[in-house]
Parts: structure tokens; sequence; C-alpha cells
């Protein structure tokens, strides 16, 4: 057998098991982004009803002023939560995030700001620690699958960041927005000082007035870490969903690349075979000529 | 007389939602019961309380509520807790363990805080459970 069928072979052998791989990452991708989903639409009820919890008593109490709900006149600090993933094979989905962060912080720079990352998902961290940039924290190993303690964790290190004397006056995030199977959309958001979403409905009727116990400013307290909580376990179930779209596509590409290579290969493996074999008659003939020659001359 | 629509609704999924005729939730202040056309309030509610909900036709509906929130606007009764737990899925034998484990560590230490409030849950995930403890 020539070398060149073999080492055809033996590429057609790696890439189809390349091939087997990258497809069943496929599947598995495919059927963790239901489940993503699903957790998706379980968080949706708490986060409206947060948020309209949230709208009541801002609208009753303009006057109460929460150190979370002011902003600073002139803002020197940016804490800026990057949520990325833990694991690769996903395209470009962590360096569209990095980018989308980078563009931010030349963004803040740019108004004398000085941006501070936080990070989530393993990747985002290696990014960081290659490129010694300092982090104001850093958390891993459950981008694929977000517990609500685990948003608390994050939570809670931006806000004590926040109220800190010497600490940051802006919070944003940076992370992907589930839109559907097809699309996902990296955003970039402020949350502190507190800009409070409007649900997408707008109330037909004013909020009522409200009676709080035990008073405004205490439920305002407990409310609006929760609040803080609630958006940042959102955007991560959200990346988390976006996460295994985006590790689908680029398994599926994968998986169509690899046969197609293999179609390539099995074609010049033919070819090759077919020249070998139609090499191999034009010696026999070659060489029973020859001897028919050689005994014809004696004669 | 008007029905109250009560949701129960934790960060990871919705809890339980229905219609009711009274409401009783612990809040910080102290207990508060909530009938149909009840002013609108928001209330914060305490660790390791026990959620009554009554209905006419059926049993109550009793559920262990760790933190958060009530909230009640126009016949509208939304529970938003920290976690919550009905208290038909408590695990009685876990939740005993649980809270002995914890009472256990409170008496190795006065100040252990994080053992109290784990002591607080069980006891009202045993309450729930309609375990008296």
């Amino acid at each position: 057998m020539g070398a060149q069928l073999r080492l055809l072979r033996r590429r057609i052998k790696s890439v189809k098991s390349t091939a087997k791989i990258t497809r069943a990452q496929e599947l598995i991708a495919s059927s963790r982004i239901v489940k993503a989903q699903l957790r998706m639409q379980a968080a949706v009820p708490y986060e409206r009803e947060i948020t309209r919890a949230v709208s009541a008593v801002v609208s009753n109490t303009s006057t109460v002023s929460h150190p979370l709900t002011v902003a600073k006149e002139q803002p020197r600090r940016a804490g800026v939560l990057i949520v990325t993933s833990d694991s690769g094979f996903c395209g470009g989905f962590n360096a569209n995030i990095l980018r989308e962060a980078e563009a931010l912080a030349g963004l803040l720079r740019g108004k004398g700001i000085e941006p501070t990352p936080f990070v989530t998902g393993r990747k985002g961290v290696t990014w960081h620690t290659f490129r010694h940039r300092e982090m104001g924290g850093q958390w891993t190993g459950f981008s694929r699958r977000p517990a609500y303690t685990d948003a608390k964790a994050i939570a809670d290190t931006l806000i004590d960041a926040f109220t800190a004397e010497d600490g940051i006056d802006e919070i944003h995030i940076v992370s992907t927005e589930f839109v559907s199977m097809l699309t996902q959309e990296v955003v970039v958001k402020r949350i502190l000082p507190l800009v409070v979403e409007e649900t997408t409905e707008p109330p037909p009727v004013p909020l009522p007035y409200f009676e709080f116990e035990p008073t405004a400013s205490a439920v305002l307290d407990s409310l609006l870490p929760r609040y803080i909580e609630s958006r940042i376990f959102t955007a991560l179930l959200q990346s988390a969903a976006s996460e295994e779209a985006a590790r689908r596509r680029a398994m599926k590409s994968a998986t169509d690349n690899a046969n197609e290579l293999i179609r390539v290969f099995t074609m010049q493996m033919n070819q090759a075979r077919q020249a070998e074999i139609t090499q191999e008659i034009s010696e026999i003939v070659g060489g029973a000529n020859a001897l028919a020659d050689a005994a014809a001359g004696k004669e | 007389m008007a029905k109250l629509r009560v949701g129960v609704v934790s960060p990871e999924r919705e809890i339980w939602s229905g219609e009711a005729d009274m409401v009783i939730a612990k809040t910080v202040d102290g207990e508060i019961g909530i009938m149909p056309s009840h002013a609108p309030v928001l209330g914060v509610l305490v660790e390791g309380g026990v959620l009554r909900v009554k209905r006419d036709s059926q049993s109550d509906l009793v559920a262990a509520v760790h933190g958060g929130f009530i909230s009640v606007a126009d016949n509208d009764v939304s529970i938003l807790a920290e976690a919550a737990e009905l208290g038909s899925e408590v695990d009685v034998a876990k939740a005993k363990d649980a809270l002995e484990r914890a009472q256990a560590s409170i008496e190795a230490n006065q100040d252990d805080a994080d053992a109290r409030v784990e002591a607080q849950r069980n006891r009202a995930r045993l309450r729930a459970a309609g375990e008296d403890v």
C-alpha cells in the first residue's frame, strides 16, 4: 500500500472520531438549552414581582433617599461585572463579551472614571490573570447552572464595594442576553445607582398608596439588595442559556466541517487507490511485454 | 365575597399560586393577616416564618418562608421569598436532623449566628409540615 494512501486513511479516521465528539457535544448542548430556558422562565415571576415592589416603593417615597439610589455627582471609580463561561467550545461567546467589556472600560476612562473588573466564569478570569489585570472579585464554577446563592454572593461583594467609603461609585454589568435560540446579544447595563427597569407593560392605573411594615426606609433597605440580586441572577441565567446556544452552534459547524473534510479526504483516497491500481496494472503489462519481446528475440 | 389572588414565588421557581380567602404571614413587626379588600401593604418577612393560606373548600396551605417580602395591592398578594418550601414538601426526618445539628453547634458556641438562622429555618420547616417544635 502506498504511503499516501495510508496517510489519508489515518486522517479520515481521526477526523471521523473528532466529528463524533463534536456531534455528541452538539446534542448535549441542545438538551441543556432547553433546561436552561426552563430555569430562566421559572425565575421570571420573582423578578416581575420584585420589580413591581421596587417601583411601588420608589413611586411612593420620592422623598426617601437611599445610598443605593443616589448618584454621586462626580463618579470616579466604576465596577464592571463581566459574565463569562467556565468552559470553552462555545465559539465567540467569551470573546464577544470581553470585547464589549473592553469597549465599556474605554468609554468609562474617557469620562474620567476608573473601571474595576468583577469577573464570573473561568474563561474571563483566565483572560484577566493572563494580562495581569487586577480584579475586584472573581467567581467560577457555576456558569452552566447558576444558583441563587451564587448571585447573592456576587451581589454582596458588589454592594459592599459600593457602600464602602472609598469604594466604587457605579456598577455596570456586561452579559449575554438570550433573545432566541439563534440570537444572543451582549448587553451592557448599569445596575447601580439604581434605575428601576420598567416592566414591559406599564400599569394602566397609577400605583396605589402603600403602607409599609415596618417603615418605608426599612423596606427599601432590604428590598434593594434583593432587587440587585435578582437582576444579577437573571443575567447569570440568561448567560447560561446563551452559552449553551453558542456552544451548540459552534459544535454544529465543527461537525459540518468535519463531515466536509471526510468527504474530501475520501475522494482523494479513492483517487490515490485508483492511481496505485492503474500503476500496478501498467507495470505488470509492461513486464509481460518485455518478457514476450525477449522470448521473440531469441527465436 | 371577593377572593385574594395569591402567588408565592422564590427566585428559582414559582412555588404556588391560586385563590384564597385569607393569608397569614409573619413580618418583622409581627403577624399580619390579609383578607380581601385589604389596603396596599409592603412588608418585610422574618427569617424562618410560617405562611398560612386559608381556602374555604380545601385545607390550609402552609409553607415555610425564609426572608423576603409580602406585597398586597388590589386583592393581589405576592409573597417574594428568598427561599420557601410547602409544608407537604418538607422532608421531616432531614429537617429534624438539621435542627438538632444546628442546636448542638449553638450550645457549643453561643455566638454562632449561622447556626441560629439554620435552627430557625428548620423549626419553620417542621412547623409548616405540621410537627410540634
